[in-house]
C-alpha cells in the first residue's frame, strides 16, 4: 500500500513513520527542507521538498498511484485545495484532510471530502472529561 | 446590487470604491489589522474585520441574504477558491468572481469551477503576447467552458494565404476565420474576402487545431 503525506509537522510526520511502521510505502511532501529533521534521523522513504499545491510536485510523488493521501499543512485553506485535486483530479480513493476550523471541516464533510478536525475532537474530549468529573463529584456527594 | 468583497488590499478597496460610487451596496472584508483600520477610515461601516473563510465571518457580513455577487480578491489563492466554494455551495450567491494570484494556480480554479477568475499575471503575459509582435499567433480570448479560443493572426507576405480569398483557404475542422483587420478598419470575413499582406486575421478555433491554422495561414 502507498501514501502520500502532505505537509510533515508534528502530525504529519508522525502519520508517515507509523504507516511506515504497518509496511506501507511512504512518501512525504513538505515545502520546508528542514521539516525532514521531523521524521527522525534515518527516514527510510522518500522526502520531496515542493508545495503540495504543485502539480509536477503531485506528479512526481506518485499520486496518481497512491491508495492514500493525508493532507495537513498548516493551512486549513490549503488543505482543502490540496484534498480536493487529490480527489477530483488524480482519483484517489482515500483522502484525509485536516481541518483545524470546526465549522470548515463540517462543510468539506458534507461536500463528500473526509475531514479530520483536531479542534472538535478536543472539545469532545475535552467536554467529557469535564463532565465525568462532575459524575464523580456528584458520585462521590451522593456517597 | 449588494456585492460582498473578501480581501480589503489595492484591488478589494479600489473596486469596493468604485461600485460603492456607482450606487451599489458594498461590505468588504479584511483581516489584517492594520489594513483594517486603514480601510474603516475611508469606507467606515462598509468594512468589516475578519477572516473571510470562516463562516461566522462571512454570516455576520450578510452572505446568508445572499449578496448578488462575491468577490473573492483576497493574495491567497486557496483562501480565494474555498470562499468561492462556500459562497456558491453553501450560500447559493449567484455570481462569484475571482482572482487568481499565481498563474500556476489556474488549473485548480478550473478544476473546482471557480469560474470566473481574473489574473493580473496572465492578462499582461497576454497584452505581452499582443504587443510583441514577433509571436505569430496571439491569444485574445479562452472561452473556457466553451472549450475555444479566439485568436489574432498577422498575414505576412510570404504567408501561403497571402493573396488568397477565405472559400481558397483549406481550412481545418474546428477552425473558421472571424473578421479581417486591414489599415485601421475590420470587416467580417465571408468566403470573398481576399487576405493580403499586413493584415491581421480573427480566428476561432478549439483546443488542439492551432498547428493546422497555423500551417493554413502561415507556413508554405
Amino acid at each position: 500500500m502507498k501514501a502520500i503525506i502532505i505537509g510533515c509537522g508534528r502530525t504529519g510526520s508522525s502519520v508517515a513513520q507509523h504507516l511506515l511502521d504497518a509496511h506501507w510505502e511512504v512518501v512525504v511532501v513538505d515545502e520546508d527542507a528542514e521539516a525532514l529533521s521531523n521524521l527522525g534521523t534515518r527516514w527510510p522513504g522518500r522526502f520531496i521538498v515542493g508545495h503540495g499545491l504543485d502539480i509536477e510536485v503531485l506528479v512526481e510523488s506518485g499520486i496518481e498511484g497512491a491508495d492514500a493521501v493525508v493532507v495537513s499543512t498548516d493551512g486549513d485553506n490549503t488543505n482543502i485545495v490540496i484534498g480536493l485535486i487529490a480527489q477530483r483530479r488524480f482519483r484517489v480513493e482515500r483522502v484525509v484532510v485536516r481541518i483545524l476550523d470546526p465549522a470548515r471541516a463540517a462543510f468539506f464533510a458534507e461536500r463528500g471530502l473526509h475531514t479530520i478536525c483536531p479542534t472538535s475532537i478536543a472539545i469532545g474530549a475535552l467536554t467529557e472529561a469535564a463532565l465525568v468529573s462532575e459524575t464523580v463529584a456528584s458520585e462521590g456527594a451522593s456517597i | 446590487m449588494y456585492v460582498l468583497v473578501a480581501g480589503g488590499g489595492k484591488v478589494g478597496a479600489n473596486v469596493t470604491r468604485t461600485l460603492l460610487r456607482q450606487g451599489h451596496e458594498v461590505t468588504i472584508i479584511e483581516q489584517r489589522a492594520e489594513r483594517f483600520r486603514v480601510l474603516e477610515e475611508e469606507f467606515d461601516y462598509v468594512v468589516q474585520r475578519g477572516d473571510a473563510t470562516e463562516l461566522h465571518v462571512l454570516e455576520r457580513a450578510g452572505i446568508g441574504r445572499p449578496p448578488d455577487l462575491m468577490l473573492a480578491v483576497t493574495g491567497d489563492d486557496e483562501d480565494n477558491i474555498v470562499i468561492c466554494e462556500i459562497a456558491q455551495k453553501r450560500y447559493f450567491v449567484p455570481k462569484v468572481i475571482a482572482r487568481v494570484n499565481d498563474p500556476r494556480n489556474q488549473t485548480h480554479f478550473d478544476l473546482l469551477g471557480v469560474a470566473p477568475t481574473v489574473c493580473a499575471t496572465s492578462s499582461i503575459m497576454a497584452l505581452i503576447e499582443h504587443e510583441v509582435p514577433e509571436s505569430d499567433f496571439i491569444r485574445l480570448l479562452q472561452l473556457r467552458d466553451d472549450e475555444l479560443e479566439i485568436v489574432e493572426v498577422p498575414i505576412g507576405a510570404d504567408s501561403p494565404s497571402s493573396g488568397k480569398r477565405v472559400e481558397q483557404l483549406k481550412m481545418p475542422d474546428g477552425t473558421r476565420l472571424i473578421s479581417v483587420a486591414r489599415e485601421g478598419r475590420s470587416e467580417i470575413a465571408t468566403g470573398s474576402t481576399k487576405l493580403e499582406p499586413g493584415d491581421r486575421v480573427l480566428a476561432i478555433l478549439q483546443p488542439g487545431c492551432e498547428d493546422e491554422l497555423r500551417r493554413v495561414l502561415l507556413k508554405r
